[in-house]
C-alpha cells in the first residue's frame, strides 16, 4: 500500500469518496512514511495513535455518508500552531514540553472538515529564519540532493518541516506560516506549492506569534489544485482574531481551473535584482511565456520601493518579535531557570530558551523601538511599509491582475552553508518575498523547473487582496507548463 | 452680592511664600462584566486565579477581542466630562517585564487616545468654582497582583485583575492645594458614579490616583514635578500633597532642586518617599498593538450614548437651585451623591405631593444623615424611606406634631426599624394639641400656681418663655408651641 503516499490531496480524496481505499489504509502508508523519513528530521513530533484514531472517525464518517471536503486526508503541521493536547513548542527550548489546552482555529478548521493530524513538523525556532537551520531539534534536511552530490541541502525556512514532509511524501499536505516568505521560500527549495493567503484571509487564533502585522497561515502542497483544496478548509472569518477579514471564502479549487485568458500579469522591473543568476532571469522570462501562451498579456510594472522592502521588513519583523515574544519569561509556562531574584530568572530562563538567531531579532526589535530611536526606525519603516503598498495598488489600478517574479533568487543552500556566515546573506533569501508581507497581498510560490544542479526552482505569483483565485488559475497554468518535480530517489528511507 | 473667588493657598516657606502646582491621573476601573481584551469575569474577590481567561493569562498564540462595552463606558465617562470623543483612536504596547504583566506589555493608549480635552468644574469651600482642564482620557489593561505572603521562599501570582479595563483620567496641571485636589477627585468620582461607569470604590482599588506636584514662587513658571504613585483615598491625597510641597520647598530653600522622580506615599508614616529617578525610569518602547486594529466609531454611535447619559451633578444642582429653589449650599450637599439626590427627590415627590424642597432638604441633611452617620451608613443604605421622611414632613406641615415630636417619631423608626409616621403618631398619641380650651387650662393652672414668676415675668416679658416651656412639660409636649405663647402673653397681660 505504500504507493498511496504517491497521490496527491485530490487523488486521495477522490479514491476515499470512491472507497477504492479506508483512511486508516491512507493515514498507515503515511505513518510508515514518516517513520521511514527520520533522517529528514521533518517531524519534531509524530502522533501516530492519534492519526489512526482519527482515521479510524473518518472510516466511520464516510461509511455513514457524512465525509467532510478533508475527510481521512493525513496532514502534517507546523509547530506553531497550538493543537489541543499535543506538545507545542515552535521549535524552542522557552516553551519546554509545552503542551496547549486549545487547539488553532486554524487547524481546528482542518479537523472539523475530516483531516487528520499526522504531527508536528519543524521550523526555524519562532519562524524565524530561512533554512529551518534554527530550530532547537536541530535541522531539518530537503529530500532534494544536488545531482551527483550527497551533501545535505536546507528545505527552506521557516516552514521547513513542512516543505520537506510534502515533498517527501510524509503528509498529503502541510499548514505553514508566512511572515517575509516562510511558506513561499521553502515551496520554492523543494519543488513545492506554497500560498501564503492575503492578511486576514487566515485566523492567527492560536497560531505561536513571530510578528502579528504580517504573519498569515497557509499551505504547502503537491500541487496548485491541493493548495487551493487545503486553504478553503483554513481561511475564514474569526471573532477571535480582530485581524482577521469578513470576506467571503471562495471555491478555490474551481478557481484552479479558470485559466488566465485575457488576465495582465505584471513584471516588476525592480525584481531584476543585481547578481541574479541568468538561469533565474531565463526561468522568469520562461514562465512569462507560459503565461502568454496561455492566453495572458504580460506587461512591465514599476514597485519603484522595492529596494526597501528588506530593510523595513527587518525593523518590522524585529520590533513586534520583540514585544510578542516578551511573553516568555519562565513565569507561567514553559521552561524556567531559577535565579537568584525575578531579574536574573528572566535573563537566565531567556539566555538558555531561545536560540541564537531568536536573540538576534529580539535585541534588534527593542532597539528599533527604543526612546531615541524609534522615529529613526519603526515610524520610517511603517512610511516604507507604506509606499510598497501603494506600488502594488497603483499596479493593480492600472489593470495588472497579477505579479510574477522569480520566489528567491537562488535554488537551495547546503545545510549549515549561510548559518555561520554574515546574518544578512541569509536574509537576502526572502528579497522577493517579503515585499508581498509587507503590503498585506496574497501570493504563491509554484515550482517552474531545476537550476543547473538539479534542484528545484519556484516562481511566485503576487495578487490583489482576497484575490488568490488568480493565483490559483494562473499557478495552475505555470504548474501545467512546467510539469511536477519530485526527488528523484528516496534515499533516506 | 459678588460671586465668591478662589483665594490663593499659599505656603509659607523660610524664603517666602510658595505655590503648589498639582496634576492628577486617576485610574479609574470601568464598570463592566468582562475584562477590557478577554471574556473572563471582572468580579471583585474569589478565589486566585479563578477569572483568567488564556488571552489574560498571556498563552502562545491567544489575541486580545475588544470589549465593546469598555469602550462605550469610556465614552460615556468623555461625555460626562464634556469632553472631546475621538472616532478613531489607537491601542499601543507598553513594553516592561513583570511577574503580574503576563504578556510582557500593557495594552494601552499612547499617542491616539479615545477620549482627548475636557473639563470638570469643582466647587470650594467657599462657595467659588473651580474649571479643572482634562488632558486626555484612555482604555488600558489592568495588572495582576504579586502575593509576597504564601510561602517562605517565593511570591505567587494573582491574575484575577489582569486584563482589567482602567480609564485612566489626566487632568491639566490645574489644580493649586490640597484642597482642590481633594475636590477634584470627589467630584470625578461623584460623576463616574452618576454615569455608572465606575463603581468609585477606593478600598477595593476601582480608584486610584498618581498624584504629580510641583512648587514655585506664585506667578513663576511650572517647577519640576514628582509623581507620586498609586495613592489609594482621597484623605491620602491631601496628606500626600501637604508632606510632598513642604518636602519640595524645603529641599529648594536649602539650596537644592528638585529630581524628577517616581515617589510613594506611606501612609503610615504621613510621607513621601522615593521609589525611582528619572534615569531609572523604563523605556516602555510603545508601539501600535498589531493584534488590534485602530478603534473606530463614528458619530451616531457617539450621539446615541450622549442621548442616554443621566443627568450628571453639575445639572442637577442647577435644577436644584432654579426650579427647587433650593440654597447652593444645600444642592451642592444632596447632589454629591447619587444615591443621597434620588432619595431627596423620591421624598420630594412622594404620592405626587408638592412639599416644601427646602423643608425635605433639611431633614435629610439634619437628622436623616446624622442617624445615618451613626450607624456608619450612607443616608439612602440606613432603614429610613422616602416614604417615611415624607410622612414626617406631611405631619408638620399639617400642624399635626411639632418639629420636636417628629425627632421622636424618627427615633421610634429608627428603633424600630419601620413604620409608617402617621400610625406611630396616632398610636401613640403624639398628635399635638391645638385645642385651646386644654391649653388654656394648663395655662391658668401654671399661672395661678405661681404669683411670683408673674410678677417678675411681667417686669420682664423675656421670662414669659419659662410659662411657655412649663405648659409645654404639661401636655406632654404635645401642645402646639405657637398657641401656647400666644396665650400665655395674652394672660400675663404682655
Amino acid at each position: 500500500m505504500s504507493d498511496l503516499t504517491d497521490l496527491t490531496l485530490a487523488e486521495a480524496r477522490d479514491g476515499l469518496r470512491a472507497k477504492q481505499f479506508s483512511a486508516v489504509e491512507l493515514t498507515s502508508a503515511h505513518v510508515q512514511a514518516v517513520e521511514q523519513a527520520r533522517a529528514l528530521n521533518a517531524y519534531v513530533l509524530e502522533t501516530p495513535e492519534k492519526a489512526l484514531a482519527m482515521a479510524a472517525a473518518s472510516d466511520v464518517r464516510i461509511a455513514a455518508g457524512e465525509a467532510g471536503p478533508l475527510e481521512g486526508l493525513p496532514l502534517g503541521v507546523k509547530d506553531l500552531f497550538c493543537t489541543e493536547g499535543v506538545r507545542t513548542t515552535a521549535c524552542s527550548r522557552i516553551l519546554g514540553e509545552f503542551i496547549p489546552g486549545y487547539e488553532s482555529t486554524v487547524t481546528a478548521r482542518l479537523w472539523a472538515d475530516g483531516a487528520v493530524m499526522l504531527g508536528k513538523l519543524s521550523n526555524d525556532e519562532f519562524a524565524m529564519g530561512s533554512s529551518n537551520e534554527t530550530s532547537c531539534f536541530g535541522p531539518v534536511t530537503s529530500p532534494w540532493r544536488r545531482d551527483g552530490s550527497d551533501a545535505a541541502i536546507v528545505p527552506g525556512g521557516s516552514s521547513g518541516g513542512s516543505s520537506a514532509a510534502v515533498a517527501a511524501k510524509l503528509c498529503l499536505a502541510a499548514t505553514a506560516t508566512d511572515t517575509g516568505g516562510s511558506i513561499r521560500q521553502p515551496a520554492a527549495y523543494t519543488g513545492t506549492v506554497g500560498v501564503k493567503p492575503t492578511y486576514g484571509r487566515c485566523s492567527r487564533w492560536g497560531i505561536i506569534a513571530y510578528a502579528s502585522s504580517l504573519d498569515q497561515a497557509g499551505p504547502i502542497a503537491r500541487t496548485v489544485q491541493d493548495a487551493a483544496i487545503m486553504l478553503k478548509s483554513m481561511a475564514g472569518l474569526d471573532l477571535k482574531d480582530t485581524t482577521s477579514f469578513d470576506a467571503l471564502v471562495p471555491d478555490f479549487e474551481a478557481a484552479v481551473k479558470r485559466g488566465v485568458k485575457g488576465l495582465t500579469i505584471g513584471i516588476p522591473k525592480e525584481y531584476r535584482a543585481p547578481g541574479m543568476s541568468a538561469e533565474i532571469d531565463a526561468l522568469w522570462e520562461r514562465g512569462a511565456q507560459w503565461l502568454r501562451d496561455a492566453g495572458a498579456n504580460v506587461v512591465e510594472v514599476s514597485l519603484p520601493h522595492t529596494q526597501y522592502a528588506l530593510a523595513a521588513y527587518y525593523i518590522i519583523a524585529p520590533a513586534e518579535a520583540s514585544s510578542n515574544l516578551a511573553r516568555y519569561d519562565g513565569v507561567r509556562y514553559g521552561a524556567r531557570v531559577e535565579g537568584r531574584d525575578i531579574a536574573s530568572m528572566y535573563e537566565n530562563t531567556r539566555a538558555a530558551g531561545f536560540g541564537r538567531e531568536v536573540k538576534r531579532r529580539i535585541m534588534t526589535g527593542t532597539y528599533v523601538l527604543s526612546a531615541g530611536y524609534y522615529d529613526a526606525y519603526y515610524v520610517r519603516a511603517q512610511k516604507v511599509r507604506a509606499l510598497i503598498k501603494r506600488d502594488f495598488d497603483a499596479a493593480f489600478a492600472n489593470g495588472v491582475d497579477a505579479i510574477l517574479t522569480p520566489t528567491t533568487p537562488s535554488a537551495a543552500f547546503g545545510l549549515g552553508e549561510k548559518i555561520e556566515a554574515d546574518p544578512v546573506e541569509m536574509y537576502l533569501s526572502d528579497i522577493f518575498t517579503v515585499t508581498v508581507n509587507l503590503a498585506g497581498l496574497p501570493g504563491i510560490s509554484v515550482p517552474a523547473g531545476l537550476d543547473g544542479q538539479g534542484l528545484p526552482l519556484g516562481l511566485q505569483l503576487i495578487g490583489k487582496p482576497f484575490d488568490e483565485e488568480t493565483l490559483f488559475a494562473a499557478g495552475q497554468v505555470i504548474e501545467q507548463a512546467a510539469g511536477r518535480f519530485a526527488p528523484a530517489a528516496s534515499w533516506w528511507r | 452680592m459678588n460671586a465668591p473667588v478662589r483665594m490663593p493657598k499659599l505656603i509659607k516657606g523660610a524664603t517666602g511664600d510658595w505655590e503648589v502646582v498639582i496634576g492628577m491621573e486617576v485610574h479609574a476601573q470601568v464598570s463592566s462584566n468582562a475584562k477590557l481584551f478577554s471574556g473572563a469575569s471582572t468580579e471583585f474577590g474569589g478565589d486566585p486565579n479563578d477569572h483568567v481567561s488564556l488571552v489574560d493569562a498571556a498563552m502562545p498564540g491567544m489575541l486580545p477581542v475588544i470589549n465593546e462595552e469598555c469602550v462605550r463606558q469610556a465614552v460615556r465617562t468623555g461625555l460626562g466630562l464634556k469632553a472631546q470623543i475621538n472616532l478613531r483612536s489607537v491601542f499601543d504596547r507598553k513594553n516592561y517585564f513583570y511577574p503580574d504583566l503576563p504578556q510582557g506589555y500593557q495594552i494601552s493608549q499612547f499617542k491616539d487616545p479615545i477620549v482627548g480635552e475636557g473639563v470638570l468644574t469643582i466647587d470650594l469651600e467657599n462657595g467659588a468654582q473651580v474649571a479643572v482642564g482634562i488632558e486626555r482620557l484612555h482604555l488600558e489593561q489592568d495588572a495582576g497582583k504579586l502575593l509576597h505572603d504564601q510561602h517562605p521562599a517565593m511570591s505567587f501570582v494573582d491574575l484575577n485583575r489582569s486584563g482589567v479595563a482602567l480609564m485612566e483620567i489626566v487632568s491639566k496641571p490645574d489644580l493649586r492645594s490640597s484642597e482642590e485636589a481633594k475636590a477634584y477627585v470627589t467630584k470625578l468620582r461623584s460623576i463616574l458614579r452618576y454615569l455608572g461607569t465606575c463603581d468609585g470604590d477606593m478600598e477595593k482599588g476601582s480608584l486610584r490616583a498618581d498624584v504629580n506636584v510641583s512648587v514655585r514662587r506664585p506667578g513663576e513658571g511650572l517647577g519640576t514635578r514628582c509623581e507620586i504613585k498609586n495613592v489609594n483615598s482621597i484623605r491620602f491625597i491631601g496628606q500626600a500633597i501637604e508632606y510632598e510641597a513642604r518636602r519640595q520647598i524645603g529641599v529648594i530653600e536649602d539650596g537644592g532642586v528638585i529630581d524628577q522622580e517616581t515617589r510613594l506615599f506611606d501612609p503610615g508614616k504621613g510621607e513621601t518617599r522615593s521609589m525611582r529617578s528619572k534615569e531609572e525610569a523604563h523605556d516602555y518602547r510603545y508601539f501600535p498593538d498589531p493584534d488590534l486594529l485602530p478603534l473606530e466609531f463614528d458619530q451616531p454611535f457617539v450621539d446615541g450614548l450622549a442621548a442616554h447619559l443621566p443627568e450628571l451633578p453639575d445639572e442637577k444642582k442647577a435644577r436644584f437651585i432654579n426650579a427647587l429653589g433650593l440654597p447652593a449650599y444645600d444642592a451642592g450637599l444632596l447632589v454629591a451623591d447619587k444615591d443621597t439626590a434620588d432619595y431627596f427627590e423620591a421624598a420630594l415627590n412622594v404620592g405626587g405631593a408638592k412639599r416644601d424642597a427646602k423643608a425635605v432638604a433639611n431633614w435629610i441633611m439634619g437628622d436623616i444623615s446624622a442617624y445615618a452617620n451613626s450607624v456608619g451608613k450612607a443616608v439612602s443604605q440606613t432603614f429610613i424611606t422616602p416614604e417615611q421622611v415624607a410622612g414626617i414632613v406631611d405631619l408638620i406641615g399639617e400642624g399635626v406634631i411639632s418639629g420636636k415630636i417628629a425627632k421622636d417619631v424618627l427615633a421610634i423608626m429608627t428603633e424600630e426599624q419601620g413604620g409608617d409616621p402617621r400610625a406611630i403618631v396616632e398610636a401613640r398619641g403624639m398628635k399635638q394639641v391645638t385645642d385651646t380650651g386644654a391649653i388654656e387650662k394648663a395655662v391658668d393652672e401654671i399661672i395661678a400656681a405661681n404669683p411670683d414668676k408673674v410678677a417678675q415675668a411681667q417686669a420682664k416679658p423675656t421670662l414669659a418663655g419659662w410659662f411657655v416651656g412649663q405648659v409645654m412639660k404639661a401636655t406632654g409636649g404635645k401642645a402646639n408651641p405657637q398657641a401656647v405663647n400666644d396665650l400665655v402673653k395674652a394672660r400675663l397681660g404682655l
